[in-house]
């Protein structure tokens, strides 16, 4: 294999010649090729990534093993982690979008911890492309197919749309899971005279490289790729997630590590390097499903299995248990004390290179431009005006960004495990955490359009509505993962975007005490069509401290009085009235999303968790988000099948369509509103109307019926 | 009241029905694996649950490889003996393909897997399952399946239907009861409403509904499912929520 075949760059090659004294042979070039692709290593982004503030009052374990871990304060530990897995979805829908579920639960399992919850983010071309819907069922059937399956329930999820993800949609999959504080199994444990052991499925052709496939574009060559696709059996990790928590529960290994990209190569070699150990694995000794060379065998993603480590008295016990699970067992290596990576087959080294060249990949600075066009982009158009406030509004429902989206989670088991406190397709997701009367939430937020016209303000405003999100449910923010969706690095616009994307979410996150604990980067999302926006995703944590403080919507009743809380107007900058309504055919994003403001958003965020620790104060509650105030009006009047009658004192069209800041609507019945008034005190809030009627009225605006926004947001189609 | 729930390779449901049993106050509960040969043979189980799930992976057909499980022997001897037997969702499939109660379980009339609040009425309050509901009784009992449509062809159907095996219907809400239960409640598609189905002799009830995903509280979709588990406790003479 040539180095470049292997993925490595001319001073990339120098480099591991420079390092070894010697030039790799074949397969060491292959290894190290993988080791040091952008989806192992993380060569772009190590940098930027280390602006992520890493320290929380409730943070037990940050960045650097399979998954982040914050504390619930009950023994229990709450691991969770979001994974991309864009490229194989867009060639292979269902088992790309399958394998992604797959991957991030044995993510969560690698902690110790039973796979609790799943969520996913997904980005879609416009439905009424045949190929993006094609593409979009194929990945919701692959998510469906293997998360009900495995019995882990998907609670909840986002999905975004815009022509610039057709052929490149990307599918971000979220597991979290409970593990007992003292139980936290880590990477860094493995000693010299332990055993290495592959447990769960043989080894095959499977998805071979496919690291290396996802750190390059996609193109028509190798879209036609299928080689580099992993094929799910959700069966089989059912088993293999009982086995390894049985494994744990009886105390017979020391550390695991799941198989994900890189398979064998990635898994040994990080425990090794994270341990400070060397390792030797016996090529003959790894369970094949057919004859296959060692490289092929040590870049397979097979799915469905994990390397334990254990000492050898335990050997015994471990084979015994993998047999009750029918699972494969395989004793395929031995930690050394030599720092060295070494693979024998019949007695001979066939790779013999330090541990460390494999785990120390060599970063790479690209040079960074902001992008022709940057400034043009941040200017909000003047003069923009609705011509038709009543059908904008029915247009924001009944498209796929309002629209109930029960097609897609009616499909999905979101109550298995006996945890789910929130129905699917709220605003956040909620479980019961064990031994204990408090919930974790969680807001999975993604802004790709105000992360194109101002990447630092678009980053900072995803990051602050998750935070909002939580705070208005009544849960305090205590650790974000996230996944970094975004074009080449090598081209210096992007690199650019990339950085300042960076950037606002770390600020957010210091300025909220909200630690980053876990994420994964996916580079290289473009076609030959272009890139796509910029798509950073987030899903912050939240813990509600009782059930019975969860606040929720929908729940309005006649003669309540309606507040907005925060500021009355946000910005029309790349809202989503701006870009389906201003200029419908082009649906360009244009002009920034409001400045952030961090005084604003702790107080609001104060603010709303006092609230909602009033549990005697009747409140139905919704941020305003995408759509703004006349979305999140409209969604309170379809849900608890109620009128309004709103009055705004200026300009009702940007107050009713602008988006960003702390703002949100509270629904109060008229003997509560001093008590909720009180809960505000020292923040702008105002009494803007009452429910009742059949209609949303707001005066001198615009009047629809309730049953019309009803039949906008329960009539659209996936 | 002793309860085994078996635990098939891929059930997913087992955890979740002894957690309800449990809640309710109505244990012990032993979780008994696939290839045993037997319940224990002191302290046999009064109740054997077949629990939600993917059994064998659902490889084949829903329920087909669990129905010839080793387990199943005992589970048959058991249900011979008169002992009280109950499938849930992939034990309902098992319980069909094994035999125990008449009829099949299809994919649902959209190809699709439906997670769904669902309402059910309540047809035979006569049931060792069902005694502590009010004959007509609405209840919200979760459904979660991909092949739940119940199917039998006609002759059978209508010899099922005059037998009164039916005891539980898709419905209107209780908010609706006068537009009744029937097929045209039904979410999956199952003929004449079909939600659940007793065998002649009365101890062996297969639902596709989950009454165990509507026992614990403070969780989505309610705890109608209490009623289930309080008339299954009454039998026994153990009073759960009432004691």
């Amino acid at each position: 294999m040539n180095y470049r075949d292997a993925g490595l760059s001319d001073a990339e090659y120098a480099k591991v010649n420079d390092i070894l004294g010697r030039e790799p042979n074949e397969l060491e070039t292959a290894l190290i090729g993988v080791m040091w692709s952008e989806h192992c290593s993380y060569k772009s982004t190590r940098r930027l990534l280390s602006k992520f503030p890493q320290t929380g009052k409730y943070l037990v374990q940050g960045p650097g093993e399979n998954a982040g871990v914050v504390d619930c304060r009950s023994g229990w530990g709450l691991a969770f982690k979001v994974e991309s897995h864009n490229h194989p979805s867009a060639v292979a829908p269902y088992q790309g979008a399958a394998t992604g579920v797959g991957g991030i639960i044995r993510d969560i399992l690698a902690m110790g911890a039973r796979p609790a919850a799943s969520m996913d983010g997904l980005f879609f071309g416009m439905p009424d492309s045949g190929k993006s819907r094609v593409l979009a069922e194929g990945i919701v059937d692959g998510i469906a197919g293997y998360g009900n399956a495995v019995g882990v329930p998907t609670i909840g999820g986002k999905t975004f749309y815009d022509p610039c993800f057709e052929g490149n949609p990307l599918v971000n999959a979220f597991n979290c899971g409970f593990v007992r504080l003292d139980k936290i199994v880590s990477s860094k444990t493995a000693r010299p005279g332990d055993m290495a052991v592959l447990l769960g499925s043989k080894t095959g052709r499977d998805g071979i490289a496919g690291a290396s496939f996802a750190s390059r574009e996609l193109n028509e060559e190798n879209r036609g790729s299928r080689g580099h696709i992993q094929i799910g059996d959700p069966f089989e990790e059912k088993l293999l997630i009982e086995c390894c928590l049985d494994l744990l529960d009886q105390g017979l290994i020391v550390s695991m590590q799941d198989m994900g990209a890189a398979g064998i190569l990635s898994s040994s070699s990080e425990i090794a390097h994270k341990s400070g150990t060397g390792i030797e694995i016996f090529c003959e000794r790894i369970p094949l499903r057919e004859e296959m060379e060692p490289w092929e065998i040590f870049l397979s993603e097979s799915q469905e299995r994990m390397l334990l480590i254990l000492s050898e008295d335990k050997l015994g016990a471990v084979r015994d248990l993998a047999r009750h699970y029918g699972l494969e067992c395989a004793a395929v290596g031995t930690i050394t004390d030599d720092g060295r990576y070494r693979v024998v087959r019949d007695g001979v080294a066939i790779a013999d290179i330090p541990v460390s060249v494999l785990g120390d990949a060599p970063p790479v600075d690209w040079p960074e431009t902001p992008p022709a066009g940057m400034a043009e982009r941040r200017e909000v158009p003047k003069g923009m005006k609705s011509a038709d406030p009543a059908a904008d509004l029915i247009k924001l429902i009944g498209s796929v960004y309002g629209a109930c989206r029960e097609e897609i989670w009616r499909q999905y088991d979101c109550q298995v495990q006996l945890r789910t406190a929130a129905e699917p397709g709220a605003p956040v997701s909620a479980l019961r955490i064990p031994d204990s009367d408090s919930l974790v939430a969680f807001a999975m937020e993604a802004e790709p359009w105000k992360c194109h016209t101002d990447p630092k303000l678009g980053a900072m405003e995803t990051m602050a509505q998750s935070i909002r999100t939580l705070a208005l449910c009544g849960a305090e923010a205590i650790g974000m993962t996230n996944c970094l969706n975004f074009p080449s690095p090598e081209n210096p616009e992007h690199y650019y975007v990339l950085s300042r994307c960076v950037e606002g979410l770390a600020a957010v996150c210091r300025d909220m005490d909200c630690p980053v604990v876990s994420g994964n980067v996916s580079l290289y999302n473009e076609t030959p069509r272009g890139a796509v926006y910029p798509s950073p995703l987030v899903v912050t944590a939240g813990i509600v401290p009782h059930y019975i403080y969860f606040v929720s919507g929908g729940h309005a009743r006649e003669g309540d009085l309606i507040f907005l809380a925060g500021p009355a107007v946000g910005s029309l900058g790349s809202s989503r009235w701006q870009v389906l309504c201003s200029d419908p055919e082009r649906m360009t994003p244009r002009g920034a999303t409001l400045r952030y403001d961090a005084e604003a958003e702790i107080a609001f965020a104060a603010h709303a968790l006092l609230t909602s620790k009033k549990a005697d104060i009747k409140k139905s509650a919704r941020v305003v988000a995408g759509g703004g105030l006349s979305v999140a009006l409209a969604k309170e009047a379809i849900l608890s099948g109620q009128g309004m009658t709103i009055e705004l004192e200026r300009d009702p069209f940007a107050a009713m369509f602008s988006e960003g800041g702390p703002r949100a609507v509270y629904i109060i019945p008229p003997a509560a509103a001093d008590k909720f008034l009180a809960c505000w005190e020292g923040f702008p809030v105002a009494r803007i109307g009452q429910v009742g009627g059949k209609s949303l009225v707001v005066k001198d605006f615009m009047e629809v019926p309730v049953g019309v926004l009803q039949s906008a947001f329960y009539g659209t189609k996936v | 009241m002793r309860t085994a729930v078996v635990v098939f390779p891929g059930s997913n449901c087992d955890r979740d029905v002894e957690r309800a049993i449990l809640d309710m106050g109505l244990g012990p509960v032993d979780m008994v694996w696939h290839d045993e040969e037997g319940f224990h043979e002191h302290n046999g189980p009064e109740l054997v649950v077949l629990p939600g799930g993917f059994s064998y992976g659902d490889y084949l057909r829903s329920g087909a490889l669990a129905a010839k499980s080793r387990i199943m022997k005992a589970v048959r001897a058991h249900a011979e003996g008169g002992g009280l037997l109950l499938g849930i969702c992939n034990g309902f499939q098992i319980l069909t393909e094994a035999g125990l109660l008449p009829g099949a379980l299809l994919p649902n009339a959209n190809l699709r897997f439906i997670c769904a609040p669902c309402h059910i009425r309540v047809e035979r309050s006569d049931t060792p399952f069902t005694k502590s509901f009010k004959d007509g009784q609405i209840v919200q009992f979760p459904i979660a399946h991909h092949e739940g449509l119940y199917f039998l062809p006609p002759d059978e159907l209508a010899a099922l239907e005059s037998r009164g095996h039916v005891v539980f219907r898709y419905s209107a809400p209780k908010s609706a009861a006068s537009a009744g239960a029937g097929e045209k409640f039904s979410p999956n598609g199952s003929l004449n409403g079909i939600a659940g189905v007793i065998n002649e002799r009365g101890n062996v009830l297969g639902l596709m509904p989950h009454p165990e995903r509507a026992t614990l509280k403070n969780l989505i979709r309610g705890a109608d499912g209490r009623i289930f588990w309080n008339s299954v406790g009454e039998h026994f003479g153990v009073w759960g929520d009432k004691k």
